[in-house]
């Protein structure tokens, strides 16, 4: 539902790490990492991003998006599961004290550029 | 007194982009003795990075100031306002209140909840991009507009939405999840971040429930099963029938913040 806004911060953060010093510059790809817990609906993201990126060195980009599985831990038995259902209970000994290690992740890793020089 | 009420802008940090004059290099084709470079550059930056610096800020100035920071999240039409009316009056004048309310649009909402007295902010967000949550940024503005010094208690209204609020952090110490009894008892498993990101969740409109078919013990688990150990308050604003254990807890909390030596 906010893709639009995330879309934006996506082209502020990756352009912010393009050096100063390179001109003419072409992004041809953006890897992002999305949990699968995130609020985020991966097509609609791309849908965004092109609106956004219009008229940018982003304009022509690849929005590469892994998806990353939820996945708990428990903290009194210390086994980790995947999370598939909304059950945030140990599977093994019943504790509620479940702690998710991955599945949050809005995160920008790398972007692929072209440029000459 | 509702104090104002204003939109809100897209936050950006960076300068526009301007359309460069020359030419971009096309694959494997350099032009003069130029070559064509192929780069991977490593950011390794959380795409919400700014409004999470923003929302650390914020947070650093309620401690400072001794305040307490509520974020009240539900789908609209769950009975936020009407809480919030009614918790007020249990806890002012002795707990020095004030409130944010975010909204889409109009200011309704503000000018129900400046009738307790409270100074009260409204915030409107239709600006494109923006309108769905309140993010760091803009409340970081609307605290401007109070004194924080005289103020124990800041409740945020966040927008009707059980999505996008869940992802943004505010600066909040803690934040409550409000459904009502006609949303249905599985709200909990269909919006599960929602439901573990919150400290509580309180179960609106109990004085309908001899009008409905509406299995509480039901909704209670699911909420437990997404969110095992979190606090169910059921209640109704209407007739204030539970709230004195959420008002109580409400309570506990702000002291255990702004008097932390007292036991």
């Amino acid at each position: 539902m906010h893709e639009m806004g995330i879309a934006m911060q996506i082209v502020e953060i990756a352009s912010a790490s393009i050096p100063a010093d390179i001109e003419d510059v072409r992004v041809e790809r953006i890897n992002l990492k999305v949990g699968k817990l995130t609020a985020v609906v991966p097509e609609s993201l791309r849908f965004c991003f092109q609106i956004v990126a219009q008229e940018t060195p982003f304009c022509d980009a690849d929005l590469n998006i892994e998806e990353i599985p939820i996945i708990a831990k428990c903290n009194d038995c210390n086994i980790e599961w995947t999370i598939s259902e909304p059950v945030f209970r140990c599977q093994e000994c019943n504790s509620g004290s479940v702690e998710i290690i991955s599945g949050r992740e809005l995160d920008i890793n790398s972007i692929e550029i072209v440029y000459e020089e | 007194m509702l104090i104002s009420m204003y939109k809100t802008r897209q936050y950006y940090h960076h300068k526009d982009f301007h359309k460069s004059p020359h030419s971009h290099p096309k694959s494997g084709v350099a032009s003069g003795d130029k070559k064509i470079i192929a780069r991977e550059i490593k950011v390794v930056r959380k795409v919400l990075d700014v409004n999470d610096t923003i929302a650390q800020q914020n947070r650093e100035l309620f401690s400072e100031k001794g305040v307490f920071v509520l974020n009240v999240m539900s789908s609209p039409g769950s009975g936020k306002t009407a809480i919030l009316e009614k918790t007020l009056s249990h806890v002012m004048p002795a707990i020095k209140s004030a409130v944010i309310v975010g909204d889409i649009c109009t200011s309704n909402d503000a000018v129900r909840l400046a009738v307790s007295g409270a100074p009260v902010v409204q915030v409107n967000t239709d600006a494109f991009g923006g309108d769905c949550h309140l993010a760091a940024h803009v409340i970081k503005t609307a605290a401007g507009n109070f004194d924080l010094d005289d103020i124990d208690l800041l409740i945020v209204e966040n927008l009707g939405n059980l999505v996008c609020p869940a992802e943004f952090d505010i600066g909040e110490d803690f934040r409550v999840v409000i459904l009502s009894v006609t949303e249905g008892e599985d709200k909990p498993v269909k919006y599960p971040l929602m439901f573990r990101v919150c400290d509580a969740a309180l179960l609106n409109k109990i004085d309908l429930l001899p009008h409905l078919d509406y299995d509480r013990k039901e909704t209670v688990n699911n909420i437990l099963q997404v969110h095992p150990g979190m606090p169910v308050f059921e209640i109704s604003a209407k007739t204030e029938e539970g709230f004195d254990p959420w008002i109580d807890w409400l309570k506990s909390r702000v002291s255990q913040k702004i008097n932390p030596n007292v036991t």
